[in-house]
């Protein structure tokens, strides 16, 4: 790729960037989370921060929101250097970002969240009808219409949004991070909370946009820029960027492409996975495909798409509301929990590996032979000798670092941490495997190995279920379930591009 | 990006092979262990102090006054290990005894009803300890409300239904069988110190060795992940607290035989005692971390200070000013020296 960088559509005007962000590098322990990359944003433009899972987004962002410092480089808000780490005011009256993850104390009320820490000036006491005639006074400033006396919990999303972007404006900030903003709302509210930055837009607020919903960016930005595997690819004025070029930067070279790593093709034998007409209330409905011995299939969507909730409903960790879930051989039960699922022979990865993948204080071995007690007893004891066994199987399949069954899964870093998650999936030789975000935060090499296991089961006839957005993660799959906004939309077999995919998972036709 | 571990400064990853049994002591072993040394110093400076501290009657009076706590700290670990809390223990204590002398006492002076023949007795205050449990799990597991509050409430009220049976009296003239326990003797030792060294072996090994003894740190470790590896953690969370209703329903019984009576404030006010010992011992407070064996010696190192104590004349009156102060000084220690995060 070579476009220009840091374009100017703003044009004419002097004024410093509202960011200049250079040269910055951060690691965490082994891994480089940013390499030397750069941002540059221009007063009173939306300016949209692409790139995949781990490219370093996040990493940028609480480096320019002043909770992380960089090991290397210089950021600059309107040609100030950035306040020292510590100084929290001067950050606030510079920047505020707008997390996925809501900052507000749901027991208080609006009012009190509008100013928490500062509810009453000087030393007073709190006089809480000046507090609220004040509150209601900055949100009718901003144009929100919300009671300041309800409890911040009874808010909704889109609600929730307005009040923290009223409240980082209420404390001086003109530039606002959106990460992923729209991703818990619906079609409606996304028209409105657009229609509300641009007007922000007008009023001289200036934008930083995060999103992987590539049509969002399209409608909203003026410039963009790319980040991939830690490094700045590009930043150009949107209408020069055409939607392929886009995606080409954020996948890579398309060239570069590898050996298919797919297993043989299953052949046509029963289903090991049915599901039918599945529906779990608020999330999907009316999902149906199947899973064969030795097929790896892909469930892809963006964020929103409802495809966790499936593969929940799959493994019996979240009730169906309507629809069945088959597995091969396994007795229809309404009520299927996990311990029942497992039993009918289905291992799985889950979604968050901190929440629900391993218990931080135990051991690898512990950890790993979690799912299959029953192999390492006799008699009702379990034996040390056959925990060992199956741990350093685990350990020389998965090539997990350190090589120590008694290591405290706590000690291992992420990559590792999620291969002890991937080898108790694979303990009780499940018939079929579960795969949720399986390489979420995982270097490329732990990426490999941990496909490469899933792949291998399949060789050995296992059904595979990939549930992923990540294009890595998909190569490995004979056909890819593509699910938008709770629907089933669609289904890539045999031969596809990387861009049809990610077009299909944002919902959107690719014009080529 | 990939991860540098493999060659550690004391080469055990190198040691390590399959099926090899290598003597690894890891951190966490180092912690069930941490109180050996202290509960040594202090048999050593006692017997140099006092040379009647040296004798075994000493040691068999020491282990026989500590059987009931020793078999609440059991109950407790347990219970913490997996993640929750039961305060209502030490009302249990009093409770079942109490309940079983009740209804097995005859009517007159010791306000009792008489209603079933006294070897009854042990059964009914097990199943009264049972019983418990099961309430404390159902309003925790079933009704999710949280434990600490439940167990508090269940506390107050438990010593109330005692007091009120009991007329704020003592049951004295306990039957045979309910004395049995706390009073007899085996090989040459009160039944009491055997029934809680098998309690606490048999505890050690089934949290060591069998999967439902493992599940219980899976648990208390994190609970989501136990339930995403199959484990019905309610179930197990249910029946850990039913257990440990039988443990201090079997502590109640003893305490009550070696008294020969049941006051009405049989276990008041030692819950923290039992909170106490167990966490010196090592049990986490945050739940899936501790041994049965830490729980052990820290029971013992505090019973072996107050004995020391007794030894030293220290008066009674001050014994609740060291009990606590000699608890508060340990854990201060620990987060000091041993820089334990957790306590």
């Amino acid at each position: 790729m070579s476009l220009p960088t840091a374009a100017s559509t703003t044009g004419g005007t002097s004024r410093p960037p509202v960011v200049e962000a250079a040269g910055i590098t951060k690691r965490f322990g082994a891994t480089t989370a940013l390499d030397g990359v750069g941002l540059r944003v221009e007063p009173g433009t939306i300016h949209a921060l692409v790139g995949r899972n781990g490219a370093g987004k996040s990493t940028l962002v609480s480096i320019l929101t002043g909770l992380q410092e960089p090991d290397a480089g210089s950021v600059e808000f309107s040609g100030q250097p950035a306040p020292p780490l510590a100084d929290r005011t001067a950050w606030r009256s510079i920047v505020a970002c707008v997390y996925q993850k809501s900052t507000i104390f749901p027991g208080l009320s609006v009012a009190e969240n509008l100013y928490v820490n500062s509810q009453a000036p000087g030393r007073h006491l709190i006089r809480w009808r000046d507090l609220r005639a004040k509150s209601a006074e900055l949100l009718a400033t901003w144009d929100v219409d919300v009671d300041v006396r309800i409890r911040a919990e009874a808010l909704t999303v889109e609600q929730r949004q307005l009040v923290e972007i009223a409240r980082s404006l209420s404390k001086g900030a003109r530039f606002i991070i959106l990460d992923e903003p729209t991703a818990r709302l619906d079609a409606a509210a996304v028209e409105r909370l657009f229609a509300r930055i641009r007007a922000l837009q007008q009023q001289g607020v200036t934008f930083l946009y995060i999103s992987h919903h590539l049509h969002e960016i399209f409608e909203l930005c003026q410039d963009v820029t790319v980040y991939r595997d830690a490094r700045h690819i590009v930043t150009a004025p949107i209408a020069e960027l055409p939607h392929a070029e886009l995606v080409a930067a954020m996948t890579g070279e398309k060239a570069a492409e590898a050996t298919d790593p797919r297993p043989p093709a299953p052949g046509r034998e029963a289903p090991v996975l049915s599901v039918a007409n599945l529906t779990v209330a608020g999330a999907c409905a009316d999902v149906s495909f199947e899973v064969r011995p030795g097929e790896i299939v892909g469930l892809a969507g963006a964020g929103g798409s409802g495809k966790f909730a499936v593969a929940n409903a799959i493994v019996g960790s979240r009730r169906p509301d309507g629809g069945t879930v088959q597995i091969a051989g396994e007795r229809p039960r309404r009520r299927a929990d996990v311990a029942y699922r497992l039993k009918a022979g289905v291992g799985f990865v889950p979604e968050d590996r901190h929440r629900e993948g391993f218990i931080p204080d135990l051991s690898v071995a512990e950890n790993v032979t979690m799912t299959v007690p029953q192999r390492l007893e006799r008699n009702g004891v379990l034996s040390t000798r056959r925990r060992n066994e199956v741990a350093w199987q685990a350990i020389e399949r998965l090539d997990i670092v350190p090589r120590r069954p008694e290591q405290a899964v706590a000690d291992l870093s992420g990559g590792n941490q999620q291969k002890v998650v991937m080898a108790r999936a694979l303990a009780n030789e499940p018939r079929l495997l579960v795969l949720m975000a399986p390489t979420a935060g995982v270097d490329i090499k732990s990426k490999q190995t941990l496909m490469n296991a899933a792949a291998e089961a399949a060789r050995a006839h296992t059904g595979v279920l990939v549930v992923s957005d990540d294009l890595d993660d998909l190569r490995y799959c004979h056909r890819v379930v593509i699910m938008f906004r709770g629907h089933v939309t669609g289904e890539l077999k045999g031969e596809w591009e990387d861009q049809q995919l990610v077009a299909a998972m944002e919902g959107i036709e690719l014009t080529s | 990006m990939t991860d540098t571990l493999t060659t550690k400064p004391d080469g055990t990853t190198d040691a390590a092979r399959p099926g090899s049994r290598g003597v690894t002591i890891t951190l966490a072993r180092l912690r069930d262990f941490a109180l050996v040394p202290p509960i040594i110093a202090i048999i050593v400076l006692g017997s140099i102090l006092y040379p009647a501290f040296r004798t075994q009657a000493t040691f068999t009076d020491l282990l026989s006054t500590m059987a009931w706590i020793a078999l609440l700290v059991v109950a407790e670990s347990l219970i913490l290990i997996t993640g929750r809390m039961d305060l209502s223990l030490e009302s249990t204590v009093g409770l079942a005894p109490g309940i079983a002398a009740w209804l097995t006492l005859p009517t007159g002076i010791n306000h009792g009803l008489h209603l079933v023949p006294g070897f009854w007795a042990v059964p009914i205050a097990l199943a009264v300890g049972a019983l418990v449990g099961l309430i404390n799990g159902f309003l925790i597991v079933r009704l999710r409300i949280n434990a600490f509050i439940v167990t508090l409430g269940m506390l107050i009220t438990l010593r109330g239904v005692l007091t009120g049976i009991s007329h704020g009296q003592t049951f004295f003239g306990l039957s045979g069988s309910q004395m049995y326990l706390g009073s007899a003797s085996w090989f040459g030792l009160p039944a009491s110190i055997w029934v809680v060294l098998i309690i606490f072996a048999v505890g050690i090994f089934v949290l060591a060795k069998t999967r439902v003894g493992r599940s219980l740190y899976a648990i208390g470790g994190n609970v989501d992940a136990a339930r995403a590896a199959g484990i019905r953690t309610d179930r197990v969370v249910w029946t850990v607290l039913i257990i440990a209703g039988l443990l201090a329903a079997l502590a109640g019984i003893i305490e009550s035989g070696n008294l020969a009576s049941v006051t009405s404030n049989l276990g008041s006010g030692r819950i923290f005692d039992v909170f106490a010992a167990a966490v010196i011992g090592g049990v986490s407070l945050n739940g899936g971390k501790g041994s049965l064996f830490g729980a052990f010696t820290g029971v013992l190192l505090l019973n072996l200070i107050f004995k020391v104590l007794t030894f030293a004349g220290v008066p009674n009156q001050w014994f609740d000013f060291l009990n606590g102060a000699v608890i508060l000084v340990v854990l201060m220690g620990q987060r000091i020296v041993g820089g334990r995060t957790d306590v």
